[in-house]
C-alpha cells in the first residue's frame, strides 16, 4: 500500500507541472491584450507601452513562463494586476470561503443523496423508488443559477428568512455564516446529492444480490444491520471515489453559485479575473485548485484502501 | 434587516441579526455591479472605483446637480490668463493621516498623477506643463496653451489629492491603503466581497455627512442584486437595468432615480484606423448618412430600453450644458436613404460587418438597426464578441462598425478630443479632419461659453455630416433605492455623493 501511494504521490509534480503550462498557454489564447483592458478608457499608447513593460507583457513568452513559475517554486504567485494584491494573499482569503461552501454543500449532497440512494435500493420498484428518482433526477435536471435566483426571491426577499447574499467568515461570527452560505451550499449541494443518490442505489442493487448479503439473511441478522453494515459498506467503495472527484468539481464548479450569491469564493474572483485579463490571479487560482483536486484524489485513494481491506495488501 | 424565522431546524434559534451597530449614525451599503480596480486614485480606472473613492479622496474641485464646478478642497480659482490658472486652497483642511492640505500637497499629488508608474491621469494633465507654490495655501497651474478644459480635469480624479506622507510611505502600495482628505476614510477591503470607508471626526464638512460607515458591495447579477435591495440588504442599488427599473418603481418599499448621464452610445466606424484601408462604409459618408436615415433611434430605446435611454444623434446629451437645442435631431427617412445609397452606386445588399459587445442589450440594439437597416438594403453582419475582444480588434482596426459606449466627461472636449482628434490613442474611428481639429482647439482655448458654443455646433454639424460615429443614445443612470434613503441629488456622472444624504427618521 506504502508504495502504491508513493507512486501516486510522485505522479502529483509532473500532473501539476503540466497544469502549469497549460494554463500559461490557454491563456495566451484568449483574445484581447491585457494592457488594453487595464488602461481603462484613455489608452494613450505612452501608458500602454509603460504598462506592458512593467507587466513583462514585452517579453516572449518563454521568459514570462519562466519568470512565473520560478516565482511560484519560491511560495510567491505575483500580483493581481488590476487590484494591485499580491496573489497569495487573495488565494488565503477565498479558499476557505470555497472550501466552507463546498463542504457544506458535500455534507448536504451527502446526508441527502446517500439516504435516499439507499432507500431506493432497498424499496425497489415501489413508491419510496419512485420518489426518490424523481428528486434525483429533478435535482439533475435543476441549473444552479435558476434555483440560486429563485431561493434568494423566496426565502430572502418574500419570507425574509436568510439574508440573500454576502458572507461572514466562520471565525467572525459562526452563526451569519452559516445564514449566509446555507442557501449557496444547498443549491450546491443539491445537483451532486443527486449523482450520488443515483451511484449509490446502483452500488446498492448489486451489493444486495452478493452472496455474502444472502449470507447475513441466512445468519439471521436484522435487515437494518444487513443492509447498513454488510451492504452499504461494500457499495460505499465507489460512492467514495466518485465523492472526492465531486469534492474537487466543487471547488472549481462553484463559479455560478457564488456570483449568484456574491460569494466572494474562488469562483467570483476566477470570473472576475478572466473577463479583466488579469492572468496571475487565473494561473494562481487554476493552480490551486488543480492542486487541492489532485490531494483529493490522492485522499480518495487512501480511503478506497480503509474502506476495502482487499487492496491493503497490494 | 431582521431575517425571521430561519429555514432550517439547525437556524431556527439563531438570532440572525447584524450585532448592532456601537456608532450613533447608521450605517450605508451599496451595490454595484463590479469590483472596483486598484483604490489609488492615480491609476484606478474604474467608474466604480471613483464611486467608492469619491466619498474619501476629495478632489479640488466638484459638479453639482447642474454640472457646474464647485470648488471642495479648493476654495475659489481665478484664470490669469487662458493658460495660468490659480487656485486658492480652503483653510485648516487635513489628509486624514493629519498632513495639511496644503500648497506643497496639492504640487505632490498634481505631480504623482503626471509621473507615478501606471498612472491613468497622465492625459487628463496632458496640457500642464508647472505646478507652482504661491504660498502655502495658493498653487499657480501653467498650461502648454490655452485650455480652459484643465479646470474640468480638476474636478475628476486628476484634482485628487492624496496625503504625501502616506504615499511617500506606502510607495506603489498606496492602493491598498489609501490616505485623503475626505468625510470618510479607508477602512478595509476584501476583494470581490466589500469595501468599507469610515466617517473621520472632525472634517471640514462633516457635520453634512449622516452614515458612521459606507459599505460597497460588488453584486454582478442585476436581478440578484435587485433582490437584496427588496429584501433590505442593501440600501443603494446603483445599477438598475432599464428591463428591472419597473419593478423598483411598482415597489412601495423602494424608489427609482432616473437621472441623464454624461456619455453616449454609437456605432463607430472605421475610416482608417492604424493606417489599415478603409472599405466604402468607411470612406463614402453617402453610405453613412443612408445608415443614419435609416435607423430610428426613438424605437431603438422603446424596444430595448424600455424607453430608459435617450435617443441622440449628438456626442453630449440633452442636459449637458453643451448640448444644442437648436440643431434638429433626425427622422428616419427611408426614402431619402435609398436615394442616397444608389447616389453611391453601391451594389445591394450592403454588406456591413458590425462588431457588437455580447452583453443582451448591445446584441439587441444591434439585431433592431439590423432590421431597419434591411430596408434600405444594407445587410448588418453581427459579430459579436466579448468586449475586451471587440477593444483588441478596434485597437487593430481590425472592423468595420463597431457598436461602443463612452462613459463620458463632464466638458464636451472629453467626449470628443480622445475619441476623433488626429492622433488620439482612443480614436479608434482613424479620424483624420484637419478643419476638426483646429475647431476643438479653439474650443477650449476660451471659457466664454458662448463663443465655444459656437464653436460646438460647428463641430456637431460637421459630425453629423460626416459621421466618424453615428451616435445612438444618451444612457441614463438608474439607481434604486430604499425609500428610507432621503437628500440624494442626481448628478449626471453617475457618482454617489453622500453630502446631505440620510435615513428618514
Amino acid at each position: 500500500m506504502r508504495g502504491h501511494l508513493g507512486v501516486r504521490f510522485a505522479q502529483v509534480i509532473p500532473t501539476l507541472l503540466l497544469v502549469s503550462i497549460m494554463v500559461f498557454c490557454l491563456q495566451q489564447l484568449m483574445p484581447g491584450d491585457p494592457a488594453l483592458v487595464l488602461a481603462g478608457e484613455e489608452r494613450d499608447p505612452e501608458v500602454l507601452e509603460q504598462i506592458r513593460r512593467e507587466l513583462k507583457l514585452d517579453q516572449p513568452l518563454v521568459f514570462q513562463y519562466f519568470y512565473w513559475i520560478g516565482n511560484v517554486l519560491q511560495g510567491d504567485l505575483g500580483f493581481s494586476w488590476r487590484i494591485r494584491q499580491p496573489v497569495t494573499e487573495l488565494v488565503a482569503t477565498k479558499l476557505p470561503v470555497t472550501l466552507q461552501l463546498a463542504s457544506m454543500a458535500f455534507i448536504i449532497a451527502v446526508f441527502i443523496g446517500v439516504p435516499m440512494g439507499v432507500l431506493s435500493a432497498v424499496k425497489k420498484n415501489t413508491f419510496w423508488d419512485y420518489l426518490a428518482n424523481g428528486i434525483g433526477l429533478a435535482g439533475l435536471s435543476t441549473p444552479n443559477f435558476w434555483l440560486g435566483i429563485m431561493l434568494i426571491l423566496l426565502v430572502s426577499v418574500h419570507l425574509g428568512w436568510l439574508p440573500p447574499s454576502g458572507y461572514v467568515p466562520l471565525t467572525e461570527d459562526w452563526r451569519q455564516s452559516l445564514a449566509t452560505t446555507i442557501m449557496p451550499a444547498f443549491v450546491l449541494g443539491n445537483a451532486i446529492s443527486a449523482v450520488l443518490m443515483r451511484h449509490t442505489r446502483s452500488a446498492m442493487l448489486t451489493a444486495l444480490q452478493q452472496d455474502y448479503v444472502r449470507t447475513a439473511r441466512a445468519k439471521g441478522l436484522s435487515e437494518h444491520l444487513v443492509v447498513i453494515k454488510h451492504a452499504l459498506r461494500n457499495a460505499l467503495v465507489p460512492v467514495v471515489t466518485l465523492g472526492a472527484l465531486e469534492l474537487g468539481t466543487l471547488l472549481s464548479g462553484a463559479v455560478l453559485t457564488e456570483q449568484v450569491f456574491s460569494i466572494p469564493g474562488f469562483g467570483k474572483m476566477i470570473v472576475d479575473a478572466v473577463f479583466n485579463r488579469d492572468y496571475p490571479v487565473v494561473q494562481g487560482v487554476v493552480l490551486v485548485t488543480a492542486t487541492v483536486y489532485v490531494m483529493l484524489n490522492l485522499v480518495a485513494d487512501v480511503l478506497y484502501v480503509m474502506i476495502n481491506p482487499r487492496l491493503r495488501g497490494a | 434587516m431582521t431575517y425571521r424565522t430561519p429555514l432550517l431546524g439547525l437556524l431556527a434559534a439563531l438570532p440572525l441579526a447584524l450585532p448592532a451597530a456601537a456608532q450613533e449614525l447608521p450605517q450605508l451599503r451599496v451595490a454595484f455591479s463590479e469590483d472596483a480596480d486598484v483604490m489609488d486614485p492615480t491609476t484606478g480606472r474604474a467608474y466604480v472605483q471613483r464611486v467608492a473613492l469619491l466619498n474619501m479622496c476629495e478632489s479640488l474641485f466638484d459638479y453639482n446637480s447642474k454640472m457646474q464646478i464647485v470648488p471642495r478642497l479648493a476654495l475659489s480659482y481665478e484664470w490669469a490668463d487662458a493658460q495660468t490658472l490659480v487656485v486658492k486652497l480652503r483653510p485648516n483642511v487635513s489628509f486624514n493621516d493629519g498632513t495639511p492640505v496644503d500648497a506643497a500637497a496639492v504640487k505632490y499629488s498634481i505631480e504623482r498623477h503626471q509621473t507615478f508608474t501606471g498612472s491613468a491621469r497622465r492625459g487628463d494633465l496632458g496640457s500642464l506643463t508647472a505646478v507652482e507654490i504661491v504660498d502655502p495655501l495658493t498653487v499657480r497651474f501653467k498650461l502648454k496653451g490655452p485650455d480652459v478644459v484643465f479646470l474640468s480635469q480638476l474636478g475628476v480624479r486628476a484634482g485628487v489629492l492624496v496625503s504625501p506622507t502616506a504615499s511617500e510611505a506606502a510607495g506603489k502600495d498606496f492602493g491598498q491603503r489609501p490616505v485623503c482628505a475626505g468625510p470618510y476614510r479607508f477602512l478595509e477591503r476584501v476583494a470581490q466581497d466589500r469595501i468599507v470607508l469610515e466617517k473621520v471626526p472632525n472634517y471640514w464638512d462633516g457635520a453634512n455627512y449622516h452614515f458612521s460607515r459606507i459599505t460597497f458591495r460588488p453584486i454582478a447579477d442585476s436581478t440578484v442584486r435587485l433582490a437584496n435591495l427588496r429584501a433590505g440588504a442593501i440600501d443603494i442599488n446603483m445599477s438598475v437595468p432599464p428591463t428591472l427599473a419597473d419593478e423598483v418603481r411598482k415597489d412601495p418599499k423602494l424608489k427609482l432615480y432616473t437621472f441623464d448621464g454624461i456619455g453616449y452610445t454609437g456605432l463607430t466606424v472605421n475610416m482608417g484606423r492604424n493606417n489599415t484601408t478603409p472599405g466604402p462604409f468607411g470612406t463614402d459618408k453617402r453610405i453613412r448618412q443612408a445608415f443614419d436615415l435609416a435607423i430610428d433611434r426613438e424605437a431603438i430605446v422603446n424596444v430595448v430600453f424600455n424607453g430608459v435611454h435617450a435617443a441622440n444623434a449628438y456626442p453630449v446629451p440633452a442636459t449637458s450644458p453643451f448640448f444644442d437645442a437648436t440643431l434638429p435631431q433626425p427622422k428616419r427617412d427611408v426614402a431619402r436613404a435609398k436615394a442616397l445609397m444608389a447616389a453611391a452606386g453601391v451594389k445591394l445588399p450592403f454588406v456591413v460587418p458590425l462588431t457588437v459587445i455580447n452583453n443582451p442589450e448591445a446584441v439587441q440594439v444591434a439585431e433592431v438597426m439590423q432590421s431597419m437597416v434591411a430596408e434600405v438594403g444594407f445587410e448588418l453582419k453581427l459579430n459579436t464578441m466579448e468586449f475586451v475582444s471587440t477593444l483588441n480588434a478596434a485597437d487593430k482596426g481590425d472592423y468595420v462598425g463597431w457598436t461602443v459606449g463612452w462613459t463620458g466627461r463632464p466638458d464636451a472636449d472629453g467626449n470628443l478630443r480622445d475619441l476623433l482628434y488626429t492622433g488620439a490613442g482612443t480614436n479608434y474611428v482613424g479620424y483624420k479632419n484637419p478643419e476638426f481639429d483646429t475647431l476643438l482647439d479653439q474650443a477650449r482655448s476660451t471659457a466664454d461659453m458662448a463663443v465655444r458654443m459656437a464653436t460646438y455646433r460647428k463641430i456637431y454639424t460637421m459630425l453629423r455630416d460626416d459621421l466618424p460615429i453615428i451616435y445612438l443614445y444618451s444612457p441614463r443612470w438608474n439607481f434604486g433605492m430604499a425609500t428610507k434613503v432621503e437628500g440624494f441629488d442626481p448628478v449626471a456622472d453617475g457618482m454617489l455623493r453622500l453630502g446631505g444624504v440620510k435615513f428618514a427618521r
